[in-house]
């Protein structure tokens, strides 16, 4: 009885959550756009920025737990896929600047004509069509995802090694990317971003209209991701969560299972890292760094790993609780997160999102049981008054 | 010999002739030969460490053997497979702790169960109808978990979690079942009512019990191979195995 009235409480929470997202997609924007700076409801240009890098954050989350929460696969590599996707869209920002950087090339980006290179790398190519830089977005973190999980899941690596892998190969990414003849610009990565599409990036209105982008890509995939652990495929995610030889010795080939999982997930958060870097205008080797994988661990243990609307509030409250900390007291925000996991993960194992709707079903059995009671009490009432 | 294997090896559901596999010098099957014939139920006896479960492992192909040879149907080597395709050769498998889906409904572990295409996108886009639906509910009425449907698996009794692993399997239209120690753990009412259930079962299909429990393999009534160091030492009706010196050394006696 419990487990239904989730689902379904499932259904309408994610429901009510896609409806905040689209309505936020339209009210930010407007709010920033059409009301006065000095007017109450105003929403100032750098706040809609930092929210729509939030969004990107969430959507980060959302992948991971799809991994996570569902198939028990703790990545500690998802920032690599949510870089690949951010510097697949960094190289169309680069090449859209055009002649209007400091060098004045019209093909080269400035960090090709200071390395004194002569021509654009082979896979510099075609990334000044967005349509091309889109594909690779979700390509080639996908494609990474798909080889390396082919491999780790069929030679059946798991738990902490799985972890320890993932690690490694954000890691190698990070290395490999600050290397300057990589091509990606080296320690600087890329960025003095000029336009997007054709709009000035630093307009408030491309600002709003990345905002609101972020918001509908998330809501997009909260509904896909609901869709595909809802079916019968999700069931089998879970059961291999749960019970990995008992899924195998059902005839479930779990290596397929656990593999399409994780490279929907790595293109989704490659979608993500594509929507946060014209929103904080760069994309450097920093994004490998093996610290922002478990971060994104943190926010989707924080909101409730399993749950799908947990990693987005997760990583909400606690980038936000960062913006505000670090603010404030700068050189103390690390212990404040440090010490935010442990207490989660001792007082709130199933994160504020499940706690709250695990509190809810309990509630809400309590009062069918107490209606049940009373009911039988009438019904034995009743002819006892009629005597 | 050998002609008396090219006559047994056409005709049986199960056959296994020289089976060994060691693990860090630790021989745990010997040169095992075992066959079991279409519709057959078998019981299964031997000390720990006698490679009762090792055998399953070899079967179900978990566990590669060093030397000989496991066919399924006469000709399908099962050497060559991993566990997913032999699951869907044919062959089900209930562990010695059930092992169940705990975090779902009885219902839906059933629906896992059920023998429909396993890919990713199969399950993706399943829907279930009419026909799989029915399926799932006379599965449910032979298990005696009806009226337990909607619950978690893991809210479930140590014997009902026994039985429902039993229904996964039966889900999955095996034509061989391996089911191991089912009763461990099950209060005499349970096991007598275990018993009743896997003769029932046995009559559409094979299955191969191990069990310590004497007093069970009695209520079964079936051949009886008695397994010890990894090779058979005894096979034939309870009686006959458990009154076979050998076995009384080796098992009974201790």
């Amino acid at each position: 009885m419990i487990t239904s009235f989730l689902l379904k409480s499932l259904d309408r929470s994610i429901i009510a959550v896609v409806a905040i997202l689209l309505g936020l997609s339209i009210a930010v924007p407007a709010l920033n756009l059409l009301t006065a700076p000095d007017h109450p409801l105003h929403v100032p240009t750098y706040l809609v920025s930092l929210f729509g890098k939030y969004l990107t954050y969430a959507l980060l989350a959302l992948a991971l737990d799809l991994v996570w929460g569902f198939c028990g696969i703790l990545s500690l590599g998802h920032a690599a896929f949510f870089a690949l996707g951010g510097y697949a869209m960094g190289m169309y920002l680069m090449r859209q600047i055009g002649a209007r950087g400091s060098y004045g090339n019209p093909l080269l980006p400035d960090f090709m004509v200071f390395l004194n290179w002569k021509e654009l790398p082979w896979f510099w190519q075609g990334f000044d069509m967005f349509w091309f830089a889109a594909l690779m977005v979700v390509l080639v973190p996908g494609l990474l995802a798909f080889v390396f999980g082919w491999f780790a899941f069929r030679s059946r690596v798991n738990g902490v090694y799985l972890s320890i892998i993932t690690q490694a190969m954000t890691y190698a990414l990070l290395l490999a990317f600050f290397r300057n003849d990589m091509g990606f610009g080296g320690n600087n990565g890329l960025t003095d971003f000029k336009d997007v599409l054709g709009f000035n990036i630093q307009a408030p209105g491309t600002r709003a209209a990345l905002f609101a982008a972020s918001a509908v890509t998330l809501a997009l995939c909260l509904v896909l991701t609901t869709a595909i652990v809802r079916s019968k495929y999700g069931k089998v995610l879970v059961a291999v969560r749960d019970a990995e030889s008992r899924t195998r010795f059902l005839g479930y080939r779990v290596e397929h299972i656990k593999l399409f999982a994780f490279t929907v997930s790595a293109m989704m958060a490659g979608v993500a890292g594509a929507l946060y870097v014209p929103q904080v205008g760069i994309i450097n080797p920093g994004e490998f760094e093996p610290g922002n994988s478990i971060e994104v661990v943190i926010w989707t243990a924080v909101g409730g790993r399993g749950t799908l609307i947990g990693p987005i509030v997760g990583a909400i409250l606690v980038n936000g609780g960062k913006s505000i900390f670090t603010a404030a007291f700068p050189e103390f925000w690390l212990f404040a997160l440090g010490g935010l996991f442990v207490f989660v993960t001792l007082f709130l194992p199933k994160g504020v999102v499940g706690t709250v709707s695990a509190y809810l079903a309990r509630r809400k059995a309590h009062r069918r049981a107490a209606d049940a009671d009373n009911a039988r009490d009438a019904l034995v009432a009743k002819p006892m008054a009629a005597e | 010999m050998n002609q008396t294997i090219n006559q047994t090896k056409p005709k049986s559901l199960l056959y296994l002739d020289g089976v060994s596999v060691s693990f860090d010098g630790f021989k745990a099957l010997n040169s095992l030969s075992f066959v079991v014939e279409p519709g057959e139920l078998r019981a299964i006896i031997g000390p720990n460490g006698a490679g009762k479960t090792t055998m399953m492992d070899i079967i179900t192909g978990k566990t590669r053997p060093d030397e000989g040879q496991v066919f399924f149907k006469g000709d399908i080597d099962l050497t060559q497979r991993d566990e997913a395709e032999i699951a869907n050769l044919g062959i089900g498998r209930k562990f010695q702790k059930p092992t169940v889906f705990e975090s779902h409904t009885v219902w839906d572990n059933l629906e896992l169960a059920l023998n429909r295409r396993r890919g990713v996108f199969p399950t993706l886009f399943y829907r279930l109808t009419a026909d799989d639906k029915a399926r799932i509910e006379e599965i449910l009425s032979t298990v005696r978990l009806s009226a337990r449907r909607d619950d978690l698996a893991a809210n479930l009794s140590h014997g009902q979690k026994q039985w429902l692993e039993i229904g996964m399997l039966l889900a999955q239209e095996p034509e061989l079942l391996l089911v191991d120690e089912p009763v461990a753990g099950m209060t005499d009412a349970e096991t007598a009512e275990t018993a009743i259930l896997l003769k029932e079962i046995a009559k559409t299909r094979s299955v191969v019990v191990v069990e310590h429990d004497m007093g069970f393999i009695r209520e079964l009534g079936v051949k009886v191979t008695c397994l010890a160091e990894g090779s058979v030492l005894a096979e034939g009706s309870i009686d006959f195995v458990s009154s076979d010196p050998k076995v009384i050394e080796n098992y009974l006696g201790r």
